[in-house]
């Protein structure tokens, strides 16, 4: 290791006339090695990412080209959210009231209540879950929906294609959303 | 008479420990450190719970950017060779092949795809290309993809993958998917980053009882 010579003053006194040879230190100062080392760990450390990407998995339905195949579910277990512009949630619950009484607005934040509500109160076979993003609405909002279908463990829920009407419904809740954010 | 010495004690510290321990870090990050590759195409992408990591083999990367624009990324050669002599058989479309082996991504029109390859790689970045076109539902060109992908990988394991930014709008999104579906591709899974439960969810609760979680 760096120290190998322990005794540079005062050795053995070998007697008079013999003539001591001058010892040269081994020792190494190895600061600056240390530093070094300490620099390149700092770096190594920034730039190092620990976190792996994770990979959420997801199973599409297959397309039922007739209606009769196509999976049925109870009116009264249905809650579907619509999602829309600006990470705005709607939702219903069975079918849409065709005076849209029902339809309700909601975020991202407020839908995990929402969520819970209904899987308190409903069977747990007849629950399904069916979002419709719209075409305003981003990725990250269809992965967030996603998440939380996994976060409140809800086992049944589909990614359905928004019809027209709720599409037009959804983008008048926005503007009117917006309308009353920006008064 | 003797005088009593006092003992000299040298100032040096013996750095030999810690250098080793220094170094020892050193080599732990040098070797856990894995440097991004310089990204083409830029992707945020969103936070999700899942903890499963996300597959580096046999990947089918499909990469929606910002502006919805949709790119294709494969690991294997091999494959990339026949989804290339595929398109070019199907569609007479005169790719070169080491070329279209070479390249890091897909994101052109099928028209321009022979424009697209001769661009040098280095050149190539998502934000100028036009990306593969999906929106126009009479010729979603994802199904063709799809399609020589599929062909290519008939008969081993394909990781089908999408990656995609924050404020990509669903319907580029849906038309990915929408091709998938036609080709039958059905199991596929979304690369995000990883998040913690949030606390008192039921999920939270079902990770402390110890209870494994359904991928």
């Amino acid at each position: 290791m760096a120290e190998m010579d322990t005794s540079s003053s005062g050795g053995h006194k070998k007697g008079p006339g013999v003539k001591k040879g001058k010892k040269l230190s081994t020792r190494v100062d190895l600061t600056p090695m240390v530093d070094l080392g300490f620099l390149l760990i700092t770096f190594f450390i920034f730039t190092t990412t620990m976190s792996q990407p994770t990979a959420m998995k997801l199973f599409l339905p297959k397309d039922a080209d007739n209606p009769e195949d196509q999976n049925k579910a109870k009116e009264s277990g249905v809650i579907t959210l619509l999602l829309g512009k600006d990470n705005n949630v709607f939702y219903y619950e069975g079918q849409l009231a065709p005076d849209g009484s029902n339809f309700k607005s909601s975020t991202f934040k407020e839908i995990r209540t929402v969520l819970l509500d209904k899987k308190a109160r409903t069977n747990e076979k007849d629950l399904v879950v069916v979002l419709k993003p719209s075409s305003e609405s981003t990725y990250k909002n269809v992965v967030d929906i996603l998440d939380e279908m996994t976060i409140n463990v809800l086992k049944r829920y589909a990614l359905v294609d928004i019809s027209p009407v709720e599409e037009q419904l959804v983008k008048l809740s926005d503007a009117a959303g917006s309308a009353s954010a920006s008064n | 008479m003797g005088r009593a010495k006092l003992p000299r004690k040298s100032t040096n510290i013996d750095m030999t420990a810690m250098c080793d321990v220094a170094f020892l870090l050193l080599s732990f990050f040098i070797l856990t450190t894995k440097f991004k590759p310089a990204e083409a195409i830029a992707v945020t992408t969103p936070n999700s719970v899942a903890a499963k990591v996300a597959p580096d083999k046999d990947i089918v990367l499909i990469t929606i950017d910002k502006d919805g624009k949709v790119f294709i990324t494969m690991d294997d050669e091999q494959k990339k060779e026949a989804v290339c002599t595929y398109l070019n058989t199907n569609l007479n479309l005169n790719m070169n092949v080491s070329a279209f082996k070479k390249a890091g991504f897909y994101g052109a029109p099928f028209s321009s795809m022979a424009s697209f390859l001769s661009i040098p790689e280095e050149q190539r970045k998502g934000d100028k290309l036009p990306g593969i076109p999906v929106l126009d539902s009479t010729d979603n060109q994802m199904n063709t993809w799809m399609r020589a992908i599929k062909d290519a990988y008939l008969g081993s394991k394909m990781n089908l993958l999408v990656k995609g930014d924050n404020a990509a709008k669903f319907p580029s999104f849906k038309a990915v998917i929408d091709a998938f579906k036609k080709n039958d591709e059905l199991k596929f899974q979304m690369i995000t980053n990883p998040e913690s439960v949030p606390a008192g969810t039921e999920l939270w609760k079902k990770t402390m009882a110890g209870e494994k979680r359904e991928e």
